[in-house]
């Protein structure tokens, strides 16, 4: 016999979360599904809304401003601009104090761990004192054995992008060293339990350091390395130590902030009272006369039926895993939604690598409650997608992936949990 | 000719035609070298010189695939808790790739004279030291329970003399069950109950695996079960069987698991056959059926094997209306922590339990949260290693004193042993908490 819920939410990235929070959060007993562990750790932790409009070549300050601007079949369009007010005012909620930047609707601007500049709408506690828009000069830290941030050339690309202060790299030596090509999780824990070195412990040591290449600088980036479950103590001790402000420059995969950010929205999840199954991909459904009646988890070969009254699809884009494709075309990968694509192969793809790519679009259309659609037709009644499943949108050009997902997920999970 | 007409014609190359031997290629090819694996890792917590999962598999397996570098001695120091299969967000077969890597560094690098790969040998053929150790049960327990064995133990073999081996019970579940009556005695009493609860019931067949522990020391764990399981209406099954061989994929004996395997697939194929699903009370035994075997061995029937093959708790709240049978439930348990182990999380079966029991009445339940108990079977049982798995443990440790429960639960009779040994907590099964409040209340 079936498992069943209320409203099922498929996937387990930022929109199957949002999803599943909204709908628990009208008191529909609801359920998330996701297969594997998010790629959450690959991401920056950065929440972006929109940091480009199409055709934009400078950032944004404004995102609501262009929303008014996108096309007609951009998610974004389909849900308004409160949707996305929504969306960011539940994040606020599930994530409390670790994240800054909602004292505002303009973009905030992050230096990147390349040096670029990055528009984004919420930013974590430790990002803070990092922002490009403060005119304090800055010092940037790069770790000689931290492969992922090369300090010096961070700052010359700060530098050459016009910033508004003056700002310096410098690479120390980490105060412990460890086997080659080790992960930052292994700094991040030396830190977090600041074990004993020769001149003394890692947060004593690693300041010292600093402190012998620090000019007049009054802000100090470090990648993002600075303590796991103990960060904001890391963090502390460092600025005490060196009597500036310190912050973290959000690095590549795996990725501290992104993973914080994970374990941040699991357990808002699991305070909502969401049931969360994981381990095992939805593969397979039973619908019957435009309803989906049951989705199929595969159990290593045999087939697990879950069921409930409302679905939200939240399974991601190509790289996520919602959106295959293979020689013959471009589908939706549980209930075979439409995908647009183009028919030859060759032209979803540009050979420029930084050229506008089809691929980056795909993902099933929608109408205005998200309901996947084959033309003009929802395909399923009690079926919406959010998130990057959703196609219409360059979520990496734009800089809106986690916006799109917060505002879809919003409304699909809260229309989802308000018909039960 | 256009590229149009070109994509037309094409006619997709079998880049991997039928393989005549393992061939770890394509999972290897889809390893991004994310990283998000070796935060998840347990060993590459607590052990700087162990390189993390990421190495063990895809590198590794292309570092050697041209024969002239050895497999890296560190392979040894892998637990085996598959949490990097669940971490990965790409499906590369990590467990598959480090079985296979330990096994290659066992048969061909680690000396077969020395005194880990003896003791390596006998903790991966538990199975048959457990029959000997069961035959005379109390004499058993009185001698391992001995300082100077212990101490032998210690300086001869490398267990660590840390930890008491587990008690044998009085007499095995095997003993137990024959002296009931077998499987008619089941067949009776699942008939007698299906007929109490209106059903008719073709299909409530199980055979169960009970693997080693089950079998010598926790056999409460599978009376439990068998009480329960009845009393829904289920005929059970116990038919002769081979240790799963968990122990043995874990220590590089990849020779000594198949012949395990080929005996399980073969006795345990032709009860699905007739019917029967399968299910075992140790998520290790179960995960070894459904998700090792079939990534290791190419055996007739395995597949169909894994597919029927369920964890114990998982069955009943896949096949049975278990809220609504609980919902009437009213019992005095004390309150508890529940543990999920590893090879439950890997298997998808974590949080079932929780769920389940949350409404209870009378029933008070925490959780350890995401942590690895650092036992690991056969790891923590090593000398060398003991500190490691302590280490390894502390979060859990911790989070039991933290919890107000008074008993641990937990599906994995190696993290149990792990709980009493750090927290001197005492340890239930999901099943016994199961029959408590189902068939006694």
């Amino acid at each position: 016999m079936a498992i069943e819920d209320d409203v099922l939410v498929i996937g387990g990235g930022i929109a199957g979360l949002t999803s599943a929070i909204a709908a628990a959060e009208t008191g529909a007993r609801t359920r998330l599904v996701t297969y594997k562990q998010s790629t959450l750790g690959n991401a920056s932790g950065l929440v972006d809304v929109l940091g480009y409009a199409p055709g934009d070549d400078a950032p944004r300050a404004d995102p609501y401003d262009a929303l008014a601007e996108l096309p007609a079949e951009h998610p974004y369009s389909k849900v308004g601009a409160d949707a996305v007010r929504e969306g960011l005012a539940l994040f606020d909620d599930a994530v409390g104090d670790d994240y800054l930047g909602n004292h505002s609707e303009a973009n905030a601007l992050v230096a990147t761990h390349a040096g670029s500049v990055k528009p984004t709408a919420r930013y974590p506690r430790s990002a803070a004192p990092g922002l490009v828009s403060d005119d304090r000069d800055m010092l940037l830290v790069g770790i000689d054995s931290v492969t992922g941030f090369d300090a010096p050339m961070a700052a010359d690309h700060l530098s050459a992008a016009g910033v508004p202060f003056d700002v310096r790299g410098e690479t120390v030596r980490f105060p412990k060293s460890f086997p080659q090509d080790a992960d930052v999780t292994r700094y991040a824990r030396a830190l977090d339990r600041d074990e004993s070195v020769d001149d003394g412990t890692v947060r004593e040591v690693l300041a010292d350091r600093v402190e012998a290449v620090l000019e007049d600088e009054r802000r100090v980036g470090f990648p993002a390395v600075l303590g796991d479950s103990r960060h904001e103590v890391v963090r502390t001790e460092l600025q005490d130590r060196l009597g500036v402000d310190v912050f973290e420059v959000p690095t590549g995969p795996p990725s501290l902030p992104g993973l914080r950010l994970e374990d941040a929205l699991y357990d808002a999840a699991e305070d909502a009272g969401v049931r969360i199954t994981s381990g095992n991909p939805i593969v397979d459904y039973d619908a019957d006369g435009g309803r989906v009646e049951q989705v199929l988890m595969d159990r290593m070969g045999s087939e697990v039926a879950y069921e409930a009254q409302q679905y939200v699809l939240a399974t991601g884009g190509p790289v996520g895993g919602g959106i295959e494709s293979d020689r013959g075309g471009v589908e939706e990968s549980i209930f075979g939604l439409p995908v647009e694509h183009p028919d030859d192969r060759y032209e979803w793809f540009e050979d420029d690598v930084w050229g506008d790519h089809a691929y980056t679009e795909f993902g099933v259309s929608v109408d205005e409650d998200l309901r996947p659609v084959a033309g003009e037709d929802a395909q399923f009644e009690n079926l919406r997608a959010a998130g990057n499943v959703i196609g219409g949108y360059d979520f990496a050009t734009e800089k809106s992936g986690s916006g799109v997902s917060l505002a879809t997920g919003y409304v699909a999970g809260s229309e989802a949990g308000e018909l039960i | 000719m256009s590229k149009q007409a070109e994509s037309e014609t094409f006619d997709p190359v079998d880049l991997f035609p039928d393989a005549t031997e393992m061939d770890l290629r394509p999972g290897v090819d889809k390893c991004d070298k994310n990283s998000n694996c070796e935060t998840v890792c347990p060993v590459a917590e607590v052990n700087e010189d162990f390189p993390g999962p990421k190495f063990q598999g895809p590198e590794q397996w292309r570092l050697t695939r041209k024969g002239d570098i050895e497999f890296d001695e560190s392979v040894d120091k892998c637990l085996n808790c598959m949490r990097c299969d669940t971490a990965c967000t790409n499906d590369v077969p990590l467990g598959q790739m480090h079985n296979v890597a330990r096994a290659n560094y066992v048969d061909n690098q680690m000396s077969h004279a020395s005194r880990e790969f003896l003791r390596n040998k006998m903790l991966a053929n538990y199975g048959t030291l457990g029959k000997l150790g069961s035959m005379m049960p109390r004499i058993s327990n009185a001698v391992f329970g001995l300082g100077a064995t212990r101490w032998l133990n210690e300086k001869l073999l490398g267990f660590p003399s840390e930890r008491s081996f587990p008690d044998f019970a009085t007499q095995t579940f095997r003993g137990w069950w024959s002296d009931r009556g077998g499987d008619a005695t089941s067949a009776e009493r699942a008939r007698e109950a299906r007929e109490a609860r209106g059903e008719t019931g073709e299909d409530k067949k199980v055979a169960f695996f009970h693997g080693c522990y089950a079998n010598y020391h926790q056999t409460e764990v599978a009376k439990s079960m068998v009480r329960l399981y009845e009393s829904l209406g289920y005929e059970i099954a116990v038919p002769e069987q081979s240790c799963c061989g968990t122990p043995m994929f874990a220590n590089g004996m990849l020779e000594d698991a198949r012949g395990v395997a080929e005996g399980n697939v073969d006795t345990f194929g032709a009860l699905v056959e007739d019917g029967y699903d399968l299910i075992a009370t140790c998520t290790s035994c179960s995960m070894a059926l459904r998700k090792e075997y079939p990534e290791l061995f190419d055996i007739d029937g395995v597949d169909e094997v894994a597919a029927h093959m369920f964890d114990a708790v998982e069955y009943l709240r896949v096949n049975e209306d278990l809220e609504a049978e609980l919902a009437g439930a009213d019992v005095d348990f004390p309150a508890m922590t529940y543990h999920a182990p590893c090879h439950g999380e890997v298997m998808g079966v974590e949080g079932i339990v929780t769920e389940l029991l949350a409404d209870v009445d009378g029933v008070e339940l925490d959780d350890t949260g995401d942590v690895c108990c650092g036992l690991a079977g056969t790891y923590g049982w090593k000398d060398e290693k003991y500190d490691d798995s302590m280490e390894i443990g502390a979060e859990m440790f911790e989070a039991f004193e933290e919890a107000p429960g008074e008993v641990a639960l937990t599906e994995c009779p190696m993290c149990s042993a792990q709980i009493e040994h750090g927290t001197g907590y005492e340890v239930k099964h999901p099943m016994q908490l199961l029959e408590t409040a189902l068939v006694e209340s």
